[in-house]
């Protein structure tokens, strides 16, 4: 990693739901194989900035780029062409109800390759397999534990070995061991397939484990008021507001 | 279990509160058992007493209180609100320490400022303009809706869209096949309805026979239709727009966009096509249900013959009867359908927007139903059909 790529760039990013500003000039940059950590406090807006990044709303003013491809001035085929190119876990998994987890799985594959039936159900095996839950392909969502239907979104994210995986609060809702077991999933990721992974969280144990780089998100302010490898970051910042978020307002 | 009862039921207070002067100092004096099950009959007298009073400064005296829970928090808050107004200088230490630590937490943190909704109330004209804007807003989503299912109808045309072709056909069978009890019941005794109606009017002219015609003219022609339709808004629509709807709560419309799969294409196609292939079946049948009702009033109440009434029903349908009838399903199909598809598509992100786009569904299909006929209705009757 010595020369750091580029990957997603915002830039002036403010996001807004009508005439009510969320936050405004976010600026910062996500590097190829980063573990890029998306926090802040409650309601500071982190989940809306993943619907921004993914594609799902549109800025109300500024730049959001995929290497260097501005994503909303591309065409409707261009943005369709990146999207196919990042995976994302939602909070609730978001598994498609009405199918088993392998259809979930499947459908990615059957809409956007030309393998056959056989080979894709090898690779909805495979992909089951790599998040433990190998021989659950029949079952469908309702009736799996929500840590399981993580998992499942997981693999489902991972359908189509994107470039950029998003994560939702992925440790929201599952006991320790579990939400420990994600994060060496998320690394484990990150080094074998080089992809680059996008984490709205607010869990410390996780950030300060694998976060790489970070964007910290203030209500008040209304915009980011620092960044950079959390690590780091708990060492140097002089700012009152994250010290606090970054030490559970111990210090 | 009884004791708690008759505490409820007593109009007694337990617990006191009273003000006691002392110099420049108030001394409120809390004794009893505060609890939210019981009256607080002179609390309000208290903030009154204290209102009206001239203390410099206020204390706490709670030797005789027995027990406390958030009633006596939520006093004593009111009471501080109102010393602090007033520039008293409070000492809460005669308080328990757990009142004290409560108190401590509860004013902690100040109100963030505009955090709190405020209510405010609109002028009447400001109202009238705020409502015809939204009016024209959903209007306009109304039409963007109708855009988009009208493009992705024409990639299906050009085979360009995904179809899931398993949905489908569960669809058609849901909204088909699964459908044919509650039709063959409503329409049955719908026709049944229509033959009892005319029958009192057409026997005062020695008419019964043309009992067989109205039934069988009117179900053909309107009756199947509207009937089937409403039914299927409420039974099919309704359960378009509570599925989209859930969906949309669990972020798996967002999943979808993400994959790069139109909604459009993925769900709303395939339960349209299945609705506007499956309303004019359901409405034949629902025709021959309705008029096996006349049949049975007719045959077994007015004294027709079985033949009589075969050749009447018969000689009085005309195939442009039918035509119009099934007109109307496929109308009323792509009516119920899209209704429900669109509030599904427009629902929140909670369990109680499910509710209302449920609602809504019905009932936007229902009053588009009747909107609909009157101008099939009208047409034909212009065109003089």
């Amino acid at each position: 990693m010595s020369h750091p790529e580029p990957h997603i760039r915002v830039e002036d990013l403010t996001m807004a739901y009508g005439s009510y500003v969320l936050q405004r000039d976010l600026t910062f940059t996500v590097n190829r194989a980063d573990i890029f950590i998306i926090m802040g406090g409650s309601g500071c807006g982190k989940s809306t900035l993943l619907r921004h990044l993914v594609g799902l709303k549109e800025p109300a003013r500024g730049r959001v780029s995929y290497g260097q491809t501005d994503f909303w001035a591309a065409p409707a085929q261009e943005r369709d062409r990146i999207m196919r190119r990042i995976g994302i876990l939602y909070q609730s998994g978001a598994l498609w109800s009405s199918m088993t987890l392998a259809e979930n799985i499947a459908l990615p594959l059957r809409e956007y390759t030309r393998l056959g039936a056989g080979e894709i159900q090898d690779i909805v095996e495979l992909k089951l397999a790599l998040v433990g839950l190998a021989g659950f392909g029949d079952y469908y969502p309702s009736g799996i534990s929500g840590g399981m239907k993580k998992r499942a979104g997981l693999a489902r994210a991972m359908a189509l070995d994107p470039e950029i995986l998003f994560f939702d609060e992925p440790s929201a809702g599952l006991d320790p061991v579990s939400a420990r077991q994600l994060d060496d999933l998320i690394l484990e990721l990150r080094d074998s397939l080089g992809s680059t992974i996008v984490i709205v969280t607010h869990e410390l144990a996780s950030i300060f484990a694998i976060g790489s780089n970070s964007v910290f998100l203030d209500p008040d302010t209304k915009t980011m008021i620092a960044g950079g490898n959390p690590r780091q970051l708990l060492q140097e910042t002089r700012d009152p507001k994250v010290r606090t978020f970054l030490t559970r307002g111990e210090q | 279990m009884r004791e708690h009862a008759a505490d409820k039921t007593s109009r007694t207070p337990c617990n006191r509160v009273q003000v006691l002067r002392q110099g420049d100092t108030a001394c409120l004096r809390l004794a009893g058992d505060w609890s939210i099950q019981r009256d607080s009959a002179d609390a309000d007298a208290a903030l009154q007493a204290l209102r009206a009073g001239s203390a410099r400064a206020v204390v706490f005296e709670a030797s005789e209180l027995t027990g406390w829970d958030s009633s006596l928090i939520t006093f004593l808050l009111k009471t501080l609100a109102q010393c602090r107004e007033r520039g008293l200088s409070v000492d809460t230490a005669g308080l328990p320490q757990g009142v004290q630590r409560l108190l401590g937490l509860a004013t902690a943190i100040p109100e963030r400022s505009g955090a709190r909704k405020t209510l405010k109330r609109e002028p009447f004209l400001s109202s009238v303009g705020s409502q015809t804007l939204a009016l024209l807003d959903a209007g306009r989503d109304m039409l963007t809706f109708l855009g988009e299912v009208t493009v992705a109808l024409g990639r299906l045309a050009t085979g360009r869209a995904r179809f899931p072709k398993a949905e489908f056909f569960a669809i058609l069978k849901t909204c088909g096949s699964e459908a044919l009890p509650i039709v063959s019941l409503i329409s049955l005794l719908v026709g049944l309805i229509l033959a009892f109606v005319g029958a009192v009017q057409l026997s005062m002219f020695g008419a019964q026979i043309f009992v067989a015609s109205l039934v069988a003219i009117a179900m053909v022609r309107v009756m199947g239709a509207i009937m089937t339709g409403i039914i299927m808004a409420g039974r099919t629509g309704a359960a378009f727009a509570a599925e989209i709807g859930t969906m949309q709560v669990n972020e798996e419309i967002d999943a979808l966009q993400t994959m790069g799969v139109s909604p459009m294409e993925f769900l709303v196609l395939p339960r349209m096509l299945a609705l506007v292939i499956m309303m004019p079946l359901l409405c034949v049948y629902a025709d021959l249900m309705g008029i096996l009702g006349g049949f049975i009033v007719g045959v077994g109440m007015l004294d027709l013959t079985v033949t009589e009434y075969y050749q009447e029903t018969v000689r009085s349908i005309s195939l442009t009867n039918l035509w119009i009838g099934l007109f109307h399903g496929a109308v009323f199909g792509v009516i119920v359908a899209l209704a429900g598809c669109m509030r599904g598509m427009q629902c929140g992100r909670s369990a109680s927007a499910v509710g209302t786009a449920t609602t809504s569904a019905v009932v936007t299909s229902i009053i588009s139903i009747v909107i609909a006929t009157a101008i099939i209705t009208i047409v034909c009757n212009v065109l003089g059909i």
